[in-house]
């Protein structure tokens, strides 16, 4: 069964990609779909199964190359932790390729799409079930190879092939911290394969390399480089700035990889290696760290966006740092609980968000929303779900998996976990504000869309007439759209609907999600006793931890939920009751608004740091192709020959006297020549 | 004094230097070019004459008549060719002589 | 000094220096005089040699032909004095140079040397003491051992006529010329026309 879910994406990839033409793309969308739910369903039961009890196995499927005494083999390896990824990957793949039948309804391109969609849901299948550490890469590479062609799906627009571009250049640098730890791990190791390394990393503990005539620990320079390959897939502090770029790509790629999946997969490498991580403690303190720091900023910065999708972009950046620094407190097991909540919930609200700006007609930047509960009530309900399960509302899914993170981080007892508790709690109040602000913006308050070129284009496509767009002004009162007392509202005669019934379904799976997920999990994913039998050796699982989680001072239990409320509080006085507040708060502190506005200046950083004087490098490298190796070589040699025969020319003037002279020197020279050789 | 073949050569070199030179080294008209050339003719035939006299050989008067002879020809046809090339180009300096050039 | 070095000098000095007026001179007219003056002395010089059948022949062939040929063709050029570029060629002091260079080397060619012992017995056309006249001799040479090549020549002579002729011919629009193709292709149905001419009442042509 294992080798099918693997590979049935995969094949329905290659068919709807290049059988589009022949297919039609009704045919090339349902093989898609049909192929993942039915992937999907095979996971829950492999899932079912594997929590009544649990197994850990590998099925072999055929070899890959051998280079000396390296043997690689494609594998899939099953366990607990692959159990848990499987069925958040194929869940969120299916409902996706669902979503995009009506998200992507109007596309041309709508095979390509799907095709790229099960592309992508192969590779990152092949991550999940890796036996190998260069298989793992492969499935690696292969999510940022999905990434990049589905980013780029609009590739007519610069600004898609820019983000595209970007997402692929900075996952790379990431990939080759990987790849260095994938050398080291060899190196230390003997074998690439995962299950003797986790093996053996224990023994290791302690072992030092020279570097640079000092001596380094072995182990925490292998996982720093792992996991500087999970800050790049997993948009980590310093490797983040590609994913609110990546917003470029249709929203439900934003859902599919950048919310529940690819971003993921730093974490699940972390979880995959726990053994190693766990002889490394020093890597395990800088886990932590960059976990917290990540939290913290993404938060901050997700506070002024103004974008939909960009706002829930950083929660998303947010929620991972709280998943990593979850595993860098050595709860893996919440780690993967939030991985698991997290991917419902944040799916939920990029689905819902999608479902809004389909209704708003491509309109993404909130200024032109407002009161549009009663126009798309059903999206309004889901998304409410979503924000109440990302800002911890008890009994909500959120809720379970933030507060274990959170209370493992105090648990730990260390600077780093104390550190990281603090973020996480002031992350937390962020959060609740800035997503109870996307609700308030989007669906409370009077119309404000009057003003949206979106909107104007719409009207225009669908009116009957075509008058100029921006309502405001307009004198025609057939369309001018006013409200009963006479005042133009701020509709501009267009009304949004609701979406159709392939876009709302998988609305109200993911709902589901949101709000049971935690309470049926929670214990499967982390009660002492209950989860290591689930786990079974999977991760790292502690008990004693655990139980330590759960024997945590009262207040520190309190302070998620003391967040979500001060944020909910926090966002109805700024965009409900006094509604000019954030105005006011942008002119007194501009300079701090700026500065998160300018999401901290990181791209300008990156800009002067790293881009100017790559692009220097290059045209000086450029300069001296031209005019060192072009000017000696190709065109130096051209106009050798041009300059040689130009010389030449000389001879040829045309002169009868010149020609006389010529041959007079040659006659003289032969005379000479033949007179005075005897001497 | 008696002259003795050497002078004879002289005379011949002599001409065919002046002949030469004549070509090379005029700028005025075609025409010099030609009468150039009978020059060198005209200094070879002494130097054949010289020695057939001097050998008493008759072939160098036999060699030098045919040389008469086609130095006439290649008169003639040098002539007729400087006339066309001046009705076709209407000057006959030498530095309009140019057209093969390279 | 005799009188036979006498004259040889001054035939020699004359041809020497009219072979340098003709490239000096400016006017080509004068050029062509001083050639012909220079070829008069050549002859001069063969008949010290007592080549006079070849003397003769060079007055008569290249004084009365070869020169007057170029006196003609100088003359119907209508050369325009005023523009003929004076001067030596910027190459003056190279040639020079060169001139030298070969004088010298025909000076030690005739420096120092002797006849080799074989030139004797390898005379083609032996003079003998008491031989005919040069003209008799010359003769019985050429119309015997050289005839094929005399014909030669005559070819020579009759493809540079040709090639004269060819060259320098024009068509004259107005001038009635023969097409002996068209004569011979002409048909009587071409040319005659037979028309039964009723008495007194004339034809129309």
């Amino acid at each position: 069964m294992l080798p099918i879910v693997l590979l049935a994406p995969l094949v329905a990839a290659i068919v709807a990609g290049f059988g589009r033409d022949a297919l039609g793309a009704t045919v090339a969308k349902a093989v898609t779909t049909l192929t993942v739910i039915g992937c999907a369903l095979l996971s829950w039961i492999l899932f079912a199964a594997q929590v009544d009890a649990p197994v850990h196995e590998t099925v072999k499927l055929m070899d890959w190359f051998t280079s000396g005494d390296l043997n690689v083999a494609w594998s899939i390896r099953f366990d607990t932790l692959t159990a848990v990824m499987l069925v958040v990957v194929t869940s969120v793949a299916a409902l996706v390729h669902l979503y995009s039948w009506g998200y992507m309804a109007e596309d041309p391109d709508q095979p390509r799409f799907f095709a790229y969609l099960s592309l992508f849901t192969f590779a990152m299948l092949a991550l999940v079930t890796a036996d190998n550490l260069v298989q793992l890469f492969f499935g690696w590479e292969g999510v940022g190879l999905a990434s990049y062609l589905l980013i780029g799906f609009w590739y007519y627009k610069p600004s898609a092939n820019a983000a595209a571009i970007k997402a692929f250049v900075v996952n790379r640098v990431g990939d080759f911290g990987f790849a260095l730890g994938i050398f080291g791990a060899y190196l230390l190791f003997g074998t690439v394969q995962i299950t003797p390394i986790l093996a053996q990393a224990a023994a290791m503990h302690g072992t030092t390399i020279m570097f640079l005539g000092a001596p380094v620990d072995a182990l925490t320079c292998v996982c720093l480089l792992l996991f500087l390959g999970a800050c790049g897939k997993s948009a980590q502090l310093g490797l983040h700035t590609w994913l609110p770029d990546a917003m470029e790509g249709p929203t439900p790629v934003s859902a599919l990889i950048h919310a529940a999946t690819m971003v993921t997969a730093g974490v699940f490498l972390v979880c995959r290696m726990s053994p190693l991580f766990e002889a490394a403690p020093y890597a395990l303190t800088v886990v932590t760290y960059v976990g917290a720091a990540t939290a913290l900023m993404a938060a901050t910065v997700g506070t002024v966006q103004t974008d939909i999708k960009r706002v829930i972009a950083y929660s998303t950046m947010s929620q991972l740092g709280y998943m990593f620094f979850a595993a860098g407190v050595s709860a893996y097991g919440a780690a993967m609980f939030h991985l698991f909540t997290h991917a419902f919930f944040k799916a939920l609200l990029f689905l819902g968000a999608g479902s809004v700006i389909h209704a708003m007609h491509h309109e993404q930047d909130m200024k032109f929303y407002g009161g549009l509960r009663k126009a798309i009530p059903f999206t309004f309900v889901v998304m409410l779900i979503g924000t109440l399960a990302i800002t911890g509302v008890i009994p909500f899914a959120g809720y379970f998996s933030k507060d274990a993170t959170l209370e493992a981080a105090f648990a730990r007892g260390t600077e780093a976990g104390y550190v990281a508790f603090v973020c996480g709690s002031l992350a937390a109040l962020l959060t609740s504000f800035y997503s109870w602000r996307l609700i308030l913006l989007t669906f409370a308050g009077k119309p404000r869309w009057a003003g949206s070129e979106n909107i104007a284009h719409a009207h225009g496509d669908h009116g009957a007439d075509a008058h100029a767009p921006a309502a405001e002004g307009t004198t025609d009162s057939a369309h001018a759209a006013v409200d009963t007392h006479g005042v133009p509202d701020g509709t501009g005669g267009y009304h949004p609907h609701e979406s159709p019934p392939s876009m709302l379904i998988p609305l109200a799976l993911l709902a589901l999600g949101a709000v049971f997920a935690g309470w049926l999990g929670h214990a499967l994913f982390t009660d002492p006793e209950r989860a290591a039998r689930f786990w079974n050796g999977a991760i790292v699982f502690a008990p004693a931890r655990y139980a330590a989680i759960e024997a945590v001072p009262a207040w520190v239990s309190m302070i998620p939920t003391g967040a979500w409320a001060l944020g909910l509080l926090i966002a109805l006085n700024s965009y409900v009751w006094n509604p000019d507040i954030p105005a006011s708060f942008a002119q007194t502190w501009r300079g701090l608004y700026q500065f998160l506005v300018h999401k901290w200046y990181f791209d300008e950083l990156y800009d002067t740091v790293f881009l100017k004087p790559a692009f220097a490098i290059g045209r000086l490298f450029w300069r001296g192709d031209k005019q060192a190796i072009d000017a000696a070589g190709a065109d130096g040699m051209a106009k050798l020959v041009t300059g040689a025969s130009v010389g030449a020319r000389a001879f040829q003037s045309g002169y009868l006297a010149t020609y006389a002279l010529v041959m007079l020197v040659g006659v003289a020279a032969a005379a000479s020549w033949l007179m005075f050789r005897g001497i | 004094m008696s002259i003795g073949l050497e002078h004879y050569l002289w005379v011949g070199a002599i001409l065919f230097v002046l002949g030469v030179s004549g070509i090379m080294l005029n700028r005025k008209n075609v025409i010099i070019i030609l009468m150039s050339i009978e020059m060198i003719l005209l200094g070879v035939n002494i130097n054949l004459v010289a020695f057939s006299a001097f050998l008493h050989d008759l072939t160098g008067q036999v060699l030098a008549m045919f040389v008469l002879t086609v130095a006439a020809a290649e008169a003639a046809i040098g002539l007729a060719i400087l006339v066309l090339y001046f009705r076709n180009r209407g000057t006959i300096a030498v530095d309009d002589v140019h057209q093969m050039k390279g | 000094m005799d009188v036979h070095a006498f004259v040889f000098y001054l035939l020699a000095f004359i041809v020497c220096g009219s072979g340098a007026a003709v490239i000096l001179a400016r006017n080509p007219v004068h050029s062509v005089l001083w050639l012909i003056l220079a070829f008069f002395n050549a002859a001069g010089l063969f008949l010290l040699l007592g080549a006079e059948f070849l003397a003769m022949i060079m007055v008569i062939v290249y004084v009365g032909a070869v020169a007057v040929l170029f006196l003609f063709v100088v003359m119907m050029l209508d050369i325009d004095f005023a523009s003929l570029r004076s001067g030596m060629a910027k190459y003056l002091p190279f040639g020079l140079v060169l001139i030298a260079v070969l004088t010298v080397e025909f000076l030690l060619s005739v420096g120092a040397w002797t006849f080799a012992g074989s030139t004797t017995a390898m005379r083609a056309g032996p003079i003998l003491g008491t031989a005919p006249t040069n003209t008799q001799a010359l003769g019985a040479l050429i119309y015997t051992h050289y005839a094929f090549v005399f014909s030669g020549a005559g070819l020579v002579l009759l493809t540079a006529l040709i090639g004269a002729i060819v060259l320098t011919h024009r068509q004259r629009g107005d001038v009635r010329r023969q097409d002996m193709g068209d004569q011979g292709a002409r048909t009587p149905r071409n040319a005659i026309d037979v028309v039964k001419v009723r008495s007194g009442e004339g034809v129309v042509l």
